[in-house]
């Protein structure tokens, strides 16, 4: 995994509740085996029309949004279905860190794996930050701290060891493969 | 000093963890039964090729095909091609990479292939105090059999492969207490939409639910699972029942549950499960069975429901009006009536036997409404194979409805079986979301009796008229 220490980047705002990963990856996308690719697929049924035509009034389709690094959507970000292949859609599309007010469990958890910033933070920043689409925010894991334009620095929670892991590309999987004896004492004890 | 009594969860947690949570770092938690299907294993299996690392416990993982897979008899038995290339890739790939890795897969033909969700508990490999993950959310089924069960993503998938566990931080506990009985024509899946109407759709995040009190003791197996199944529409991680005679009962002669001493063994140890008294939760939330109505939903997530008989909300926020706007309804509108062009009976949630003989019962000699298609597909190839010895089978055919070879089929629509654009669809599935059952598919989550009256009348239907 590659390594997340600092970002500063501009936020596209998709204002919407509940954004499930339905919606982030449709099904349809999911015959996939590979884990690329499927940035051109982000969204698609909100991005485009049923004749594959972008919908201009889509925030993604917006000149503005080109380029933005940060995605700011509103609360239970992420819900519905395991498939990871939302953070790798978000990841491949460009972004590198969501921010909402509620971040749902699974796709948390997916996208610290995969080096995609999952950021929470209270409701009025929340608020803040959709009232402000394609504002530049640095986001910063060592501190865990998100800093505004103005210079206000919010702090957002992030477990130590999701830190760790984040900031030194830290693989997981090393990391329990480190612990196979106690693995197998496990295993034999029961 | 006397420990602290325990609830269910923090027993089956406790006996799973291999190094225990710490400030600095999560729990490395063992996994008993690690399920795989082929659409979240690909890319797992390829972080294993490209570390050259061997599954650690084949023994304790098994593999089926449900999502992508066709449900269409030809394509499944009757050699015709699966006719979704890439699904027909996907479905090579669990092939290739269970023979590799030796991994048991209950293959295209299998006569033990169904919906990953079904056929744990069928085949009696789901038993209570187990840890039973899967890369799909709906994994929290399991947990009707007092297993602590969740959904993980395919990076966690490569993490059970090769270790045979995971990193987890211990979540918070929710009581979730139902007391009262289920009326007539009421059925589990109304209770649990109920529920979620009452949580919200993410009342649950970050806690294990635990469905108590005497409406849950009085629900069969079938019942409970439908319940467990829909945690996760709650943002619960898991939800969990304590096992008791009905478990027992369930699992006793079913092909993989331990036999003879074992089974012995194992009932003694399953009945220290439960939690004990005065365990205290994190949070609890009563529900009333005896007020509890048919449910269906209006709107685009599993929250949004109301009575069948009630009529829409009359006023909400920007969620709301999008949700309207995207399902063709007005606020304050009835739901009762409203035209449907689908009926989809299958799914984790309701597609075992007892799903099909409640909408056969209300089907048996009537016919589905003109131009309206119903499709019913059966949790797996057991199933299927049971409700053919009953008839069941030729209730719906002769209704008017499609019989189908197991699958997730419509609930996913990744597989050919997609409602098109615009269209209605009443479905006993778990997710109404946008473009679930197809892009632009209109859901309505319900029962299987609400779904089969439905289909009866061409119109979103209150069962009881018609029981
Ligand atoms: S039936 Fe639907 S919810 Fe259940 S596992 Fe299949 S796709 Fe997921």
């Amino acid at each position: 995994m590659q390594a997340f220490t600092t970002l500063t980047a501009r936020t596209a705002v998709l204002a919407a509740d509940n954004v499930d990963t339905d919606q982030i990856i449709p099904a349809r996308f999911l015959t996939t085996t590979a884990r690329t690719g499927l940035g051109a697929h982000l969204f698609a049924d909100w991005r485009y029309d049923p004749a594959g035509r972008p919908r201009p009034e889509f925030v993604l389709n917006r000149p503005e949004a080109a380029g933005c690094g940060i995605l700011v959507s509103g609360g239970n970000f992420g819900c519905g279905s395991s498939r990871e292949h939302a953070p790798w859609a978000l990841l491949d599309y460009g972004f590198r860190a969501v921010i909402s007010t509620g971040i749902a469990d699974i796709f948390r958890n997916n996208s610290l794996k995969n080096g995609l910033l999952p950021v929470i933070v209270d409701a009025a920043t929340g608020a803040w930050l959709i009232a402000h689409p394609g504002i530049e925010l640095t986001l910063d894991v060592p501190s865990t701290t998100l800093t505004l334009p103005e210079g206000r620095v919010v702090s957002f929670p992030l477990e130590p060891f999701a830190r760790h892991c984040l900031q030194n590309g830290v693989d997981e999987l090393g990391y329990l493969l480190g612990h196979r004896a106690a693995i197998g004492t496990f295993e034999t004890r029961r | 000093m006397p420990s602290a009594p325990r609830t269910l969860f923090e027993k089956v947690w406790q006996r799973h963890e291999v190094v225990p949570e710490t400030a600095a770092a999560p729990a490395v938690l063992y996994v008993d039964l690690h399920l795989v299907h082929e659409v979240t294993s690909p890319q797992a299996f390829t972080v294993l090729r490209e570390r050259s690392l061997p599954v650690r416990r084949a023994d304790l993982t098994l593999a089926t095909l449900d999502h992508s897979t066709p449900t269409l008899t030809a394509q499944v038995f009757g050699g015709a091609p699966i006719a979704i290339e890439s699904a027909a890739r996907q479905v090579h790939e669990i092939e290739r990479n269970c023979a590799e890795f030796g991994v048991e897969l209950l293959g295209l033909r299998s006569a033990e292939r169904g919906i990953v969700h079904i056929i744990g508990p069928e085949l009696g490999l789901t038993q209570p105090g187990k840890t039973v993950v899967c890369g799909d959310s709906h994994t929290s089924t399991h947990g009707a059999l007092g297993a602590l069960a969740f959904g993980i993503g395919t990076t966690e998938v490569g993490h059970v492969l090769a270790t045979q566990c995971l990193l987890q931080r211990k979540p918070r506990t929710l009581a979730v207490n139902v007391a009262g009985k289920l009326r007539p024509g009421v059925t589990a899946k109304d209770l649990i939409l109920a529920i979620i109407g009452r949580l919200g759709v993410s009342g649950g995040a970050g806690h294990v639910i635990e469905y108590r009190g005497a409406t849950i003791r009085a629900l069969d197996m079938d019942e409970r699972m439908t319940v467990c199944n829909m945690s996760i529409e709650a943002g619960a991680r898991a939800g969990m029942i304590a096992p008791d005679e009905t478990t027992y009962a369930y699992l006793a002669g079913r092909p993989r549950a331990p036999r003879g001493a074992d089974w012995e063994r194992s009932l003694a140890a399953w009945r220290e499960l439960p939690g004990e008294p005065g365990a205290r939760f994190d949070r609890e939330l009563a529900i009333d069975a005896d007020e509890t109505e048919p449910m269906i939903t209006w709107g685009t997530n599993p929250g949004m429901s109301v009575a069948v008989g009630s009529p829409i909300p009359a006023a909400g926020d920007a969620l709301f009006e999008r949700a309207l706007a995207y399902m063709g309804f007005t606020a304050g509108q009835p739901i009762k009536d409203q035209p449907v062009n689908v009926v989809f009976v299958g799914s984790c949630t309701n597609a075992r036997l007892s799903d099909l003989r409640s909408a056969a019962g209300l089907l048996r000699g009537r016919r589905i409404a003109r131009g309206l298609t119903m499709l019913v597909v059966p949790g797996s190839q057991q199933v299927k194979r049971q409700a053919e010895a009953e008839g069941l089978d030729r209730v719906f055919l002769d209704a008017g409805a499609e019989w189908r070879e197991s699958g997730c089929s419509m609930c996913i629509g990744m597989n050919g079986d997609v409602v098109a654009r615009g269209q209605y669809a009443v479905s006993t599935s778990n997710r109404n979301f946008e473009g679930r059952q197809g892009s632009g598919a209109r859901t309505l989550l319900a029962s299987p009796l609400t779904a089969a009256a439905s289909a009866v009348r061409g119109r979103v239907t209150d069962p009881r008229e018609l029981l």
